[in-house]
């Protein structure tokens, strides 16, 4: 049992819900990314999405594309995103995963990236352009690693297609609430509880429920039918408005973000 | 050379070999299966066929000519007989409406009543709002600011035939972007939009569907040419962006393993100069998967996608379709570099030996046919080059090069 299946089955039997927060690796800097991350475990994020920027990301909507496209000016790699994790396993226990498009990880080389990672202190991968039947390669190479491979599924899913994902996906099942791309929204979806169950008729394992949700109160209605709550652009949006707001040093940034992650932890 | 006869392409999951593939959000993987069985249904279906055929033949113009080009070939030398497939006389000027005639029909089919489309030139832009005009479809075309810019007149046409023209600013507000915000649009509408994707690229089953809508090219060229010379073409010659006009030209003649083919993708400013559009035909080439599929695309060590330069909007992608790629790794097909210079060289030649005035994308492959391939080919070789678009949206910009 890895670190991401041991705290969701530490999570049911103590009746919780887990915070999952996504970050853009790199943004504003890698140095930033090592400050927040034992950060995020110490204010009550269960597990980090550590999201490696792309340059041509179609999930992705503006927030995303704007922090993927400043973390790459910055000159971030997937080399140097896997630095930040080792200081953060020094520190706590936290699982890490790493969300990111398929291609910077093929020219990396999968095993290549499959066995740095590991040995970095990352807990899986998280590849949104890999659905199931593009995914035979990474999935044996991540289970020979006992490493989680999540596949995501989706409100045009059919309860078939729901089943065979299911049954893939390791460590747990990312439920994308809305139709369309990552990006805060003001309602989180009408039809979220019935593909909830649609997805519980068919599995056992946790389920996270991302894209759209950012408010606290958001994240209590979504606590309610899931295992997990994915909290992403939303954050952008609050590292970006510190620096707007002229924050100054990382530590200023870390202040603007303590108080929101904590609201979201408590409402769960 | 490794020729498969009859072989089935792309295998039943969408792949050219080690090419190919569906890799798309999961949000859109539903749609791609519903867009393929109902694909195959339409194919299979007489009455289709037979509404298409018609569109074709009445309002778009087939078949096109395969126009012997007496003047280009005699500059050519070596015997050379250069015919133009000439795709040029389509409605809206290019080989594009082939294929929006067959989606916009699969989209009324799959009962979706919105199109979305991208465009780099503007010619599919062009097409696809006509093919939604004429079978009252919505349509909505994403384009980049900068390809805006310069295919004004692509711009205003589009706007006539009422279609929204949505501009692109993320990226490098080229044609990849306009894609990504298409392929954006879509995981938000799918339920009751059809994307028309322009090329022979993306995830399957669109590489398939816009090569078998474009394969008229050549089904027609094949006839033509054995009319006219009473045996197959020594070889076939188009431009290379995604790779819509040459697929359709290469397809049919497949299997007739002595007719080369050659695919001219654009150099830009030179190879060297890291300025260009040569996905495939560069030593350093290699795949990567970008919109949706896996082939070979401009990329940096760290797998970011490196933005194309072409002075031509439709050649300007870093990326080529699947099919392509298999056949350049199976050495099917050959793929050379042309520069922006010599393509150039290409509009100003056939203006004035021919009477014609070529697509920007068009000369690239103009240029190769008549100074390069003559060099290649045994004397007194037939090549059929695919006469892709007409230069109309391009005068801009030759009035801006040519008075330098």
């Amino acid at each position: 049992m890895n670190r991401i299946e041991r705290m969701f089955q530490e999570k049911r039997q103590a009746g919780q819900k887990a915070l999952v927060l996504f970050i853009t690796a790199g943004y504003p800097s890698l140095d930033f990314t090592k400050a927040l991350l034992p950060k995020l475990a110490e204010w009550g994020c269960d597990l980090v999405e550590l999201g490696v920027p792309f340059s041509d990301p179609i999930a992705d909507g503006p927030t995303i594309q704007y922090s993927s496209n400043e973390a790459l000016k910055a000159g971030v790699t997937v080399r140097k995103i896997l630095s930040t994790i080792p200081p953060v396993r020094e520190r706590s226990e936290v699982p890490v995963i790493l969300f990111s498009a398929v291609n910077p990880l093929l020219k990396y080389g999968l095993e290549a990236i499959a066995d740095d990672a590991k040995a970095a202190g990352a807990d899986g991968f998280l590849i949104p352009d890999v659905p199931l039947e593009e995914g035979d390669e990474a999935r044996s190479i991540c289970s020979e690693r006992e490493l989680s491979l999540v596949f995501l599924t989706a409100p045009t899913s059919p309860v078939e297609r729901l089943r065979r994902i299911a049954e893939a996906s390791t460590g747990f099942i990312y439920y994308i609430a809305q139709r369309g791309v990552t990006g805060a929204r003001t309602e989180i979806a009408a039809d979220l509880a019935d593909k909830i169950g649609e997805l519980r008729g068919v599995t056992d394992k946790p389920v996270a429920v991302g894209f759209g949700v950012s408010t606290p109160e958001h994240a209590r209605q979504v606590a309610q039918v899931a295992d997990g709550v994915i909290v992403g652009s939303a954050l952008i949006n609050k590292i970006r408005e510190a620096i707007a707001n002229g924050a100054d040093s990382d530590e200023a940034i870390l202040a603007h973000l303590e108080p929101y992650v904590r609201s979201l932890a408590e409402a769960l | 050379m490794t020729l498969v006869p009859g072989a089935q392409r792309p295998d039943t999951t969408g792949h050219y070999g080690e090419f190919g593939g569906r890799f798309v959000p999961e949000t859109l993987f539903q749609a791609l299966i519903d867009l393929e069985r109902e694909y195959k249904a339409m194919a299979d279906d007489a009455d289709f066929q037979e509404e298409l055929t018609a569109l074709l033949t009445q309002y778009v113009g087939r078949p096109t000519p395969l126009y012997f080009a007496r003047r280009l070939s005699e500059t050519a030398g070596n015997g050379m007989r250069l015919y133009l497939k000439r795709e040029d006389l389509c409605h809206t000027g290019a080989h594009k409406i082939n294929n929006t005639l067959g989606q916009a029909l699969l989209a009324k089919r799959l009962g979706k009543p919105r199109v979305i489309a991208e465009t780099g030139a503007g010619q599919h832009g062009v097409a696809t709002a006509t093919a939604c005009a004429l079978l009252g479809l919505e349509c909505e075309v994403f384009m980049g600011v900068e390809d805006i810019e310069r295919q004004k007149p692509n711009v205003l046409r589009m706007q006539l035939l009422g279609a929204k023209v949505t501009p692109v600013t993320s990226g490098t507000s080229t044609l990849k972007d306009a894609t990504n915000e298409a392929l954006r649009d879509w995981m938000a509408r799918v339920d009751d939009t059809h994307y028309i994707i322009g090329s022979v690229v993306g995830p399957h089953p669109f590489p398939m569907i816009v090569r078998d809508f474009q394969s008229v090219i050549g089904r027609e060229a094949r006839a033509q040419i054995l009319e006219a010379e009473g045996r197959l073409p020594d070889a076939l010659i188009a431009c290379v962006g995604g790779g819509s006009n040459s697929l359709g030209l290469f397809h049919p003649f497949y299997d007739d393993a002595d007719v080369k083919f050659f695919g001219v993708e654009a150099e830009g400013e030179g190879l060297h100069t890291g300025k260009h559009a040569v996905a495939i035909g560069d030593a350093s080439s290699q795949p990567g998967v970008f919109h949706g599929s896996r082939s070979f695309v401009l990329q940096t060590d760290d797998g970011q996608i490196v933005p194309a330069h072409s002075i031509s909007a439709g050649l300007d992608y870093p990326g080529v379709g699947p099919e392509h790629s298999f056949y350049a790794r199976t050495g099917r097909a050959r793929y050379m570099p042309v520069t922006d210079e010599r393509a150039l060289i290409g509009v100003k030649e056939t203006c004035v030996q021919e009477g014609i005035i070529p697509a920007l994308e068009t000369a690239h492959a103009l240029y190769y046919a008549v100074h390069e391939l003559p060099k290649q080919l045994p004397p007194d070789s037939v090549v059929i080059l695919c006469f892709s678009g007409r230069g109309d949206k391009d005068v801009q910009t030759y009035q801006r090069c040519f008075q330098k």
